[in-house]
């Protein structure tokens, strides 16, 4: 069934007017479809596999990747909330070096697309480090510079807080780069088209929003944090109106593309968020919950779009003004 | 770009993911409960392994132990610690629940070993039943020490008898069979093993690896996001690397630890 959904989906392009068109341009590069699971909830691609064809995907963002490998925080790292979920895993990857030496190669075997490479870092010289490191990567059609991690102190969110060091970050990125760069930028922020904007002017080629909303839970009976970072980031069905809001502020203040994430879960949310000014969604929580999501989400869009009378999915982009 | 191949291929569609129908949900103490489910069992491959369960109202999927599988059907027990197990603890014979199967790696046999000991204690008892099974069926005898904290929370002492196994009941207030934790179960009853196998809290984990010289296998718990490996949630540091509980656990090896 996937492989043959995998079939319809790549036959699309030339197809008859009559067959709903799912494809849509990120930066030149096509995606078959613009689901594209998000960065930390999909590892290298590798568990994903084992439950299905991961090339039915537009394309994927890997897990935040760093100069050195990283443990992460303290566990317990994971807490349940009202539809959603809150998560302090703290960047925990094996380090460029292993996602250069034995990840990608790895993916190689069972993904045949560009893949989105999810950069962070802690100074402006290891975000650039990364970059440049990843630039050779043949596989790596895009790279998305992390500027919004809440779960690391002295990185990650204090870059993408600022218009001056978000706009900084992504100047050493394009650099030192030729692929298009999306900066991924944090909703903890008072204005975020400011932030936008400044990484518009500084080259970037994207936009990806939202990450994670900061959030807290207590165990009520042991007087404590859940959480054993005490914070952590929130995400999950319940942030899609706040990620919707801002892919909709940013996409009417930018000329880049925005790829919209937070909370997506359907393919109607899929449609909405591109509606709001997405080119491409990315889904994140909701892979965590059902490993099927992504493939769920593509099977249920040409039903959503017939539903809704949309026969060029790239045509609703940004259509609420 | 790498070209890409001619034939697909075919190692995907590992479907674990699936719908179990709830045979029968009853109380076993006080706290811990038995749910018995029909479905496909095929991904199960290992004694320790666990199910994420979806349950209705809640984001997070719910990780429970399997304690028995057969062909079509599987038993859970589960402790009611929270909203999600409360839940569970409601639902009755014909409701269904989206289940994913076979995760976490499971208890290996060790082929060497002629005299085990299986230690549980509490709600780590359940993922020891099926090994117990697969040992005896091995032709080993099977020496089991059951660990609860008063005579009225002591549940499957019967059980791992009809299977055969010698057990040892041990309260912590002295209660019911030995009084005090496992570890003065096996030394005051002198129990002979050559390898053990062992589900529990962290204390009684620590103390048994720490109070026999033996090997073992130890079954580990944490807070899981996902259950298959992707939201690295649930990661441990052993000697030999980091590992996900949910994914090269929960089952770790006692020299591997790191406490």
């Amino acid at each position: 069934m996937v492989e043959n959904l995998h079939n319809t989906m790549t036959g699309a392009a030339g197809a008859t007017p009559s067959e709903p068109d799912f494809s849509v341009t990120l930066c030149g590069i096509r995606l078959d479809n613009p689901v594209v699971p998000a960065s930390g909830t999909f590892g290298y691609g590798n568990e994903f596999k084992d439950f299905y064809d991961i090339n039915i995907l537009g394309t994927f963002s890997f897990k935040g990747t760093t100069r050195e490998a990283r443990f992460g925080n303290p566990t317990p790292r994971i807490a349940e909330c009202t539809s959603g979920m809150i998560n302090a895993v703290g960047l925990q990857n094996p380090g460029i070096d292993a996602v250069i030496g034995q990840e990608l190669p790895r993916l190689r075997e069972f993904f045949h697309k560009p893949v989105i490479a999810n950069i962070s870092g802690f100074s402006i010289e290891e975000y650039a480090y990364c970059c440049q490191r990843i630039d050779r990567e043949e596989q790596v059609g895009w790279i998305e510079v992390n500027v919004s991690c809440p779960n690391v102190r002295h990185g990650g969110m204090s870059f993408g807080t600022s218009p001056e060091c978000a706009a900084e970050v992504t100047r050493a990125v394009k650099a030192v780069t030729t692929k298009p760069v999306f900066i991924k930028l944090s909703p903890n922020v008072t204005d975020i088209v400011s932030i936008a904007r400044a990484c518009e002017e500084a080259g970037a080629d994207g936009i990806c929003l939202i990450n994670t909303l900061l959030g807290m839970r207590i165990d009520v009976q042991r007087r404590r944090p859940v959480i054993a970072n005490t914070m952590g980031g929130f995400s999950g069905a319940a942030v899609f109106p706040v990620a919707v809001r801002m892919v909709y502020q940013v996409a009417r203040a930018c000329r880049i593309p925005v790829m919209g994430c937070g909370g997506v879960q359907t393919a109607r949310d899929v449609i909405e968020m591109m509606m709001a000014g997405a080119t491409a969604v990315q889904v994140g929580a909701a892979n965590l919950v059902n490993p099927y999501a992504c493939r769920d989400i593509i099977e249920a869009l040409p039903v959503e779009m017939r539903r809704l009378g949309i026969d060029r999915l790239s045509d609703i982009i940004g259509i609420v003004k | 770009m790498p070209d890409k191949p001619d034939k697909q291929y075919n190692l995907y569609a590992m479907y674990k993911k699936g719908i179990y129908r709830i045979l029968a949900n009853e109380p076993l103490t006080d706290a811990v409960w038995r749910m018995t489910l029909a479905g496909d069992t095929q991904w199960i491959t290992a004694p320790g392994q666990f199910v994420n369960i979806a349950l209705e109202g809640k984001f997070l999927r719910r990780p429970i132990s399997v304690c028995d599988y057969d062909a079509g059907r599987l038993t859970l027990i589960y402790k009611v610690v929270g909203e999600g197990t409360a839940q569970m603890s409601r639902m009755t014979p014909g409701m269904e629940l989206d289940l994913l199967t076979g995760l976490g790696n499971g208890f290996t046999p060790k082929e060497e070993s002629q005299r085990p000991l299986l230690v549980g204690g509490g709600v780590g008892v359940p993922p020891l039943y099926h090994l117990a099974r697969r040992l005896l069926a091995a032709g080993k005898p099977v020496e089991v020490v059951l660990g609860f904290n008063t005579a009225r929370e002591v549940f499957y002492e019967e059980e791992f008898q009809a299977l055969g196994c010698s057990v040892t009941v041990a309260t912590a207030d002295g209660s019911r069979g030995v009084k005090g934790f496992v570890t003065t179960a096996i030394a005051e009853r002198g129990l002979e093993f050559d390898y053990f196998y062992a589900c529990g809290p962290l204390p009684m984990l620590r103390a048994l690896c720490e109070g026999v010289a033996q090997d073992g296998q130890l079954s580990f718990e944490e807070r899981m996001g996902c259950g298959f490996g992707a939201c690295m949630g649930c990661s441990c540091k052993t000697k030999y690397g980091n590992k996900r509980i949910c994914k090269e656990g929960p089952v770790l090896e006692k020299g591997e630890i790191v406490w």
